[in-house]
Order: structure tokens, then C-alpha cells, then sequence
């Protein structure tokens, strides 16, 4: 149990090698974790022996431990291509640097998601943003470092908002620790201060979370970080945002307060569906295909939004599904993306002419990745879909579940244009001497990929794992 | 404002009345930490920053209202909040009833340290201080990240021998530092291993040592402070701070307690926590200290290299 502290612990004078050791280990640890937790329910662990509410207190149940598989599951994979893609994104005396802040990264997520301290999510945070401003910055364009710049003033703003909400909550309760948090937050629901506390907490979660009016870091950040940061972050950051904002809105303020306090539901409902379409007809405009997968990742977001609004076992379920889903997909693409930037250099729609004949295994995952996007079947996409659809059916909310599939077709037309681009245009002059990628792309790519496909096909893990989870937050916050 | 100068020292003026009001609160460990954060080395940092860009603002492009509109709500939520807030002071309010009484009543039978505020940093809540010395090493290696710098040119030397004449002329100030910077490492080592009794702690100590260093670096040259400090030296030391307050955690793990319960490292309780409140504080000391010393230099390099 105690073993996932021991990552915290892999600190300077690293290489590519120990990376991928401490983050194999890690995904070791967490699929161990959620097996235990599956079996046996929650687990505590109390740093320094002292009690919870005094000491801080790692707590894992279903949802932790679901989120942990993903983080380090996807950093180890994306990890394997890492060596290779940046020998030729980043200059050579950074790359000792660029692995320290990829594993402090690392950590900090999975620390976030471990522990069961309000304060002690807000530290993480803050080494998570940090790491990440930094490893945005290393992009080679130099536009880089505006996205960055950009990234940096939002989230430093979203992170000062937590603190003061958390800051607000240790002025009305006395506590810290989340579990005590939720027996005390009640007794002083009705005041102000726990409201406006509430408040702060929420919009800031929501800009880390780039939730679609709080999103317009997220596309320029994504598009010119190195290709395996993206491809990192694409598939963890904001699912870690989306744990703390079912973590604070569940577990923490308690469902009844929640949604009964403020129009949150109609709010988010709403937000995520503007958020699906407009982000979605943004992706189809763009030329590069980094920004157009970024702005698929907002609208995305905005799915998870929506099954996170309905406030039912269900919907919360199909969230979760579509939080471990979506990151296998952005994954795959993302990692795919790389590995085109590693042979032709950009990411330009208008340079993907052709790719299909000279790419075609990168290019047939960047197609299956599209196609579990859209949601067909036999791909995860289709799977969280399907069961987002169902939630909102339960509630018998018809119009919204057509406005979902309507933003599926969203998806089809931004898929198609790259699918057309590739393999209908002519190549481009030149381009004969482009070949496949080295193994070291292609086995994380294809791994994600046939995972992207598995899990659409045998959904027995997945969505036993969200059920577990989503009742179990139903059960505590009743 | 136009210049920024003025921003600058007004932010210090602005950290420096902080520091006083949280005095006036009986928050001396954080007032502490105010003065020599905020008004000390964040100044210092926008100062050398200031001396890289100019120290006029650009003509702004665009009207800054939607900032105001968003600090006006912002401001006016935050008034709203503490409409229901427990009165100051009041022995009533739930932080002086929950939590609290055990550190109060409690922490000297348990950790045997005087200073309350450092048992709860460094033994209560370690893990999250542990956290607090990881951002600050991960600040460090962003820096480094973005600022590395390449082999000095001979470019450079010539620009260090101008700026040495330079240098020449305040000779006052070089006499007058030259005798002050003994007193500033005496009074870092002082903080440093006081913490346990008094205001102070490593964050704070690690903030005096390197404005020390940042202030000889002023007033004698890169160059000069290059030959006692390299770089890859002080690298090692920010790592060693950052490992060796968590391998306190990982002995305690290894004789089968808990991460950071200290009690592991000594047969007696109350010793093993003093000894490993010991340990960690001189790890935050050297990694904050070397990683400011860390920004400093890649900073002040940088205007060596334009």
C-alpha cells in the first residue's frame, strides 16, 4: 500500500530508462491498487501516523484508482516513443530536464488524484501547472512560449481560486481532510461563505478543466508543446481536472448542495452542449491538425460535462467511461500526430497529402483513433456514447440525446477531412523519400490503438470499474 | 503605470505592509515568510528582469476591461463570503475548535518542539511541505529549462571586465556589502536552525542565504561569483535538498512506518521527531536556496549573453 509513495521519491538525474522503470512501476502499482480497491473498497493511508484529520491522508476508492490506471497507464506508453521523438523536437542538453519535469508531471497528478486532503491537491496542482508550463515552453516553435505564457496566467488564476475556496472551507469547518470535509461542510451549508467558497473552487476547477468559455488556453497549449507532452497531457491533464470537479462537487460539498444551491445543472448542461458544437465546428476550420484535435479534445470535454450534469448513477458512469475512453483515443492520435511531426516535420493539414501511401500504418491509427472520436461501434467512443445516450434517456431528456449525435457528425467531418487529405490527394512533391516510423512509435502507438479497440469490444473492465465508482460517489453523498 | 520600475517597488511596498498586517494577526512565521518572499527575493528577481526588458511598459493595445470586470466580481464575491464569516479572533470559530486544540494542547507531549507552526509544517502536515519543496525545485528546473545557457563566450568576459570597472565605482557599496554579507549567511544559518523555537524555518533561512549571494552578484560580478559557484554544483545540492527530506520519508517506510513518521528514526518518539524535523528543514534550506541561487544566475547570464 504504501508503494505509490515511493514515486514521489525518483527525483533528479534521470533518463529516458529510470522514466519509464518509475512509470512502469507506477501503473503497476495503480492496476494493483484498483484491483485491491475493487475487492475490498476503500483504502486509507495516513502520512506520518498521524490521524487523518490532523495529518494528511492518502484515500483511494474506485474513482482514484480508475483515474490512477489511466495517468500512469498512458505515461508509460507515450514514455517508450519519448526518447525518440524528442531527439528531434528538443535541443540536446535539455532532454535531462525535460524527463525531471515529465516525471515531477507524473507524480503530481497521481498525487492530486491519491490524496484525500484539500490542501494537498492545491500543492500538486501547483507542481503539476508548473511542470507543465515548462514542458509546454519547450516547444520548438516560438510561439510556444506565448501558449505557455497564455496557459500560464489561466491556470495560475484557476489555482489562486481553489485555494481561496479551499482557504474558505478550512475557515468554515476546521478541517482539511476530504472525508471530514463532507461531514462538516453540511452543518454550515447555508452560509455565505461556504457558497461563495463553492463558487471559487468550482470556476476554478473549470478553467484547469478548460471547459468551453474557459477553454481558449488549451488549443495554442496543446498545439505547440512537444509532440509527447501533448500527447501526455492531452490524455491526462484534464481528466485530473475532471476528477476534482466530481470530487468536489460529490464527495466534498455533497450532492444535495451541489445542485440545489445554484442552477449547476442547467448551467453545465448547457455549457457542455455549446461547448460540444462550438468546439467542434471550430476543429473543422483548422489547418493544423494539432489545433484540430485540441479543439475536439474542448469538445469532448464538453460530453463529460453533460453526463456529469445529469446528477444520475448513469450519467456519471457514462463521464467516467468517456474520461478513460477519451484518453486512449487522444493518446493514440496525439502519439500518431508525433509521429508524423517526426518524419515530415509539421503537423499541417496541407502536408498530410498523400500520407496514407507513405505512412500507412501511422495513418490507419490516426483513422481508427478519428473513427472511436465519431463513436463507431466496436470502439471505445462508441461504448461511452452509447452509455451517455442511455443516461440521458433515463432522464428522458430526448432533444439533448439527438444534440449528441448531431455533434457525432461534427466529429465525422473533421475526421473525413484528414482521412480525405491523406488518402485521396496526390502526394506531395518530394515526398517519396518519407518512411514508416522507427518500432520504438510504432508499438505505443499501435498499443493504444488495439487498447482503443479492445475496450470497445470487451467493455467488461471499463464500465465495470465507472459503475463501481459512480455508485460508489451516489452511495457516500446520498 | 508607465514605469516599472515603480510597479516593482510598489509590489515590495505591497508585500512588506502584508508582512506587517499578518504581525499584527500573530502570524509571525508567515510574516516572516512574506518579508523575505515577497518583499525580499520576488523584488530582487523583477528588478533583474526589469534590467533584461527596459523598464517602460509598451503602449497597451487593448482596454483592460474585461481584467476589471473579472477582479470587480472576483473582489465583490470575496466581500460577499465574508458576510457569514465567524467574528476575528472568536474562540468560537471552527478552526479554533476542530483541528487545532491538538496541536495546540498536544504537540509538545508528541513532537517537542516549541514552535507550533513548525510541528505542523514539518511533522503534522510533512508531506504537504515535502510538496511545497517540489514546486519549488520544479520552479528551479523550469527555469533552467527555458533559460539554459550555452558556454560563455569571450564576448561575455569583455562585457564582465566592463561591467567589473563598472563596478569599481560604488565603492562605498561594496565596502558597506562586503561587510554586511557575513552577517546575512550568520543570520540564514541562525533562521535555519532556529526554526524549531522561534519564527523561521528553511524556506526562510534558504531565502536570506541566496539574497546574500544575489547581492555579492551585484556588486562584484558574475564572473567573481562563478568561480566560487558552479552551476552543476548547485544543481546537485537543489536534488540533495529535495532527497534528502525524502529519504527521511523513505527510512521511516523502510523500518515499517508510515512515510515521514519520524518516530522511525530515533527508539525514542520525541527524538526521532526532532531529529527529522531537523533533517528536513536543512533539506528545504538547500533546495530553496539553490534553486533561487539557480534562477538568479540563469538570469543574470541571460543579460550577459544580449
Amino acid at each position: 500500500m504504501a508503494a505509490p509513495l515511493c514515486l514521489f521519491l525518483t527525483r533528479p538525474r534521470l533518463v529516458w530508462f529510470f522514466s519509464i522503470v518509475a512509470s512502469g512501476l507506477a501503473f503497476l502499482i495503480s492496476c494493483l491498487l484498483l484491483q485491491q480497491v475493487m475487492a475490498s473498497g476503500t483504502i486509507s493511508y495516513e502520512l506520518g501516523a498521524w490521524d487523518a484529520p490532523w495529518g494528511i491522508e492518502y484515500r483511494i476508492d474506485q474513482l482514484n484508482a480508475l483515474l490512477l490506471l489511466i495517468i500512469s497507464s498512458i505515461s508509460t506508453v507515450v514514455l517508450l516513443a519519448a526518447d525518440t521523438s524528442i531527439r528531434k523536437e528538443i535541443p540536446e542538453d535539455r532532454h535531462t530536464v525535460f524527463y525531471i519535469l515529465y516525471l515531477l508531471s507524473l507524480a503530481a497528478m497521481l498525487g492530486i488524484v491519491a490524496t484525500g486532503d484539500a490542501f494537498n491537491i492545491f500543492v500538486f496542482l501547483e507542481i503539476s501547472s508548473l511542470s507543465a508550463y515548462a514542458l509546454i515552453a519547450l516547444g520548438k516553435d516560438r510561439h510556444a512560449l506565448w501558449a505557455s505564457f497564455q496557459y500560464l496566467i489561466m491556470g495560475t488564476i484557476g489555482a489562486t481560486f481553489i485555494l481561496i475556496g479551499i482557504g474558505l472551507m478550512y475557515q468554515m469547518t476546521g478541517t482539511l481532510n476530504i472525508a471530514d470535509l463532507s461531514i462538516r461542510l453540511p452543518e454550515v451549508a447555508q452560509t455565505r461563505t461556504v457558497f461563495t467558497a463553492f463558487a471559487f473552487v468550482i470556476v476554478g476547477v473549470c478553467l484547469k478543466l478548460a471547459m468551453f468559455p474557459l477553454h481558449l488556453w488549451l488549443p495554442n497549449a496543446y498545439a505547440y508543446a512537444p509532440s509527447i507532452v501533448t500527447a501526455f497531457f492531452a490524455a491526462t491533464a484534464t481528466k485530473v481536472a475532471v476528477y476534482l470537479l466530481i470530487r468536489f462537487t460529490f464527495s466534498v460539498f455533497g450532492l444535495s448542495f451541489s445542485f440545489t444551491h445554484l442552477p449547476l445543472q442547467v448551467v453545465f448542461m448547457v455549457l457542455g452542449l455549446v461547448g460540444i458544437f462550438a468546439a467542434s465546428t471550430a476543429a473543422i476550420y483548422q489547418s493544423n491538425i494539432k489545433h484540430l484535435f485540441a479543439y475536439s479534445s474542448v469538445a469532448q470535454i464538453g460530453y463529460m460535462i453533460v453526463g456529469f450534469s445529469l446528477t444520475t448513477a448513469l450519467g456519471l458512469t457514462a463521464t467516467l467511461l468517456h474520461l478513460f475512453n477519451h484518453a486512449l483515443m487522444k493518446g493514440a492520435l496525439f502519439l500518431a500526430l508525433g509521429a508524423v511531426m517526426y518524419r515530415i516535420g509539421t503537423t499541417q493539414l496541407r502536408d498530410f497529402q498523400g500520407l496514407g501511401r507513405q505512412m500507412p500504418v501511422t495513418m490507419a491509427a490516426i483513422v481508427i483513433g478519428g473513427l472511436s472520436l465519431i463513436g463507431v461501434p466496436l470502439t471505445v467512443g462508441f461504448v461511452s456514447k452509447w452509455y451517455l445516450v442511455l443516461a440521458v434517456i433515463e432522464v428522458g431528456w430526448w432533444p439533448i440525446a439527438v444534440l449528441i449525435l448531431l455533434g457525432s457528425l461534427l466529429a465525422v467531418v473533421y475526421v473525413w477531412r484528414i482521412v480525405e487529405v491523406a488518402y485521396f490527394k496526390p502526394s506531395l512533391e518530394g515526398a517519396d523519400s518519407i518512411k514508416e516510423v522507427p518500432l520504438a512509435f510504432m508499438i505505443p502507438i499501435w498499443t493504444l490503438v488495439l487498447a482503443n479497440v479492445y475496450f470497445g469490444i470487451d467493455t467488461r473492465l471499463s464500465v465495470q470499474v465507472a459503475q463501481a465508482a459512480s455508485q460508489s460517489l451516489f452511495g457516500v453523498s446520498p | 503605470m508607465k514605469d516599472l520600475l515603480a510597479v516593482v517597488m510598489l509590489l515590495g511596498i505591497y508585500s512588506l505592509l502584508s508582512a506587517s498586517l499578518f504581525v499584527a494577526m500573530d502570524a509571525v512565521d508567515v510574516a516572516f515568510t512574506e518579508a523575505a518572499v515577497g518583499a525580499g527575493i520576488s523584488t530582487l528577481l523583477m528588478l533583474v528582469a526589469i534590467t533584461m526588458t527596459g523598464r517602460s511598459e509598451y503602449p497597451e493595445r487593448h482596454k483592460p476591461l474585461l481584467a476589471l470586470a473579472v477582479v470587480i466580481v472576483t473582489g465583490s464575491l470575496l466581500i460577499y463570503g465574508t458576510l457569514d464569516m465567524p467574528y476575528f479572533g472568536s474562540a468560537e470559530a471552527p478552526i479554533h475548535q476542530h483541528v487545532a486544540p491538538r496541536y495546540i494542547n498536544d504537540s509538545m507531549q508528541e513532537i517537542g518542539v516549541p514552535n507550533i507552526v513548525t510541528s505542523v509544517l514539518a511533522s503534522y502536515r510533512a508531506f504537504d511541505t515535502f510538496g511545497e519543496v517540489v514546486v519549488i525545485f520544479t520552479a528551479g528546473i523550469g527555469v533552467l529549462a527555458l533559460l539554459l545557457v550555452a558556454r560563455r563566450s569571450e564576448e561575455d568576459e569583455k562585457a564582465d571586465l566592463f561591467n567589473y570597472s563598472m563596478h569599481e565605482q560604488h565603492l562605498i557599496l561594496r565596502i558597506v556589502t562586503k561587510m554586511l554579507i557575513p552577517f546575512i549567511l550568520l543570520f540564514a544559518f541562525y533562521v535555519q536552525f532556529h526554526g524549531d523555537f522561534g519564527p523561521g524555518g528553511g524556506f526562510q533561512a534558504g531565502v536570506i542565504f541566496a539574497s546574500a549571494i544575489f547581492l555579492y552578484v551585484m556588486l562584484f560580478g558574475m564572473t567573481t561569483a562563478r568561480r566560487v559557484i558552479n552551476q552543476s554544483f548547485i544543481q546537485m545540492i537543489a536534488a540533495t535538498g529535495v532527497l534528502l527530506y525524502g529519504s527521511v520519508g523513505v527510512v521511516s517506510l523502510l523500518s515499517g512506518k508510515e512515510f515521514f513518521d519520524y518516530s522511525a528514526l530515533s527508539s525514542d518518539p520525541v527524538a526521532g521527531q526532532h531529529l527529522g524535523i531537523l533533517l528536513i528543514e536543512l533539506g528545504v534550506g538547500l533546495t530553496v536556496a539553490s534553486i533561487m541561487i539557480i534562477i538568479f544566475f540563469n538570469f543574470a547570464s541571460r543579460r550577459g549573453n544580449q
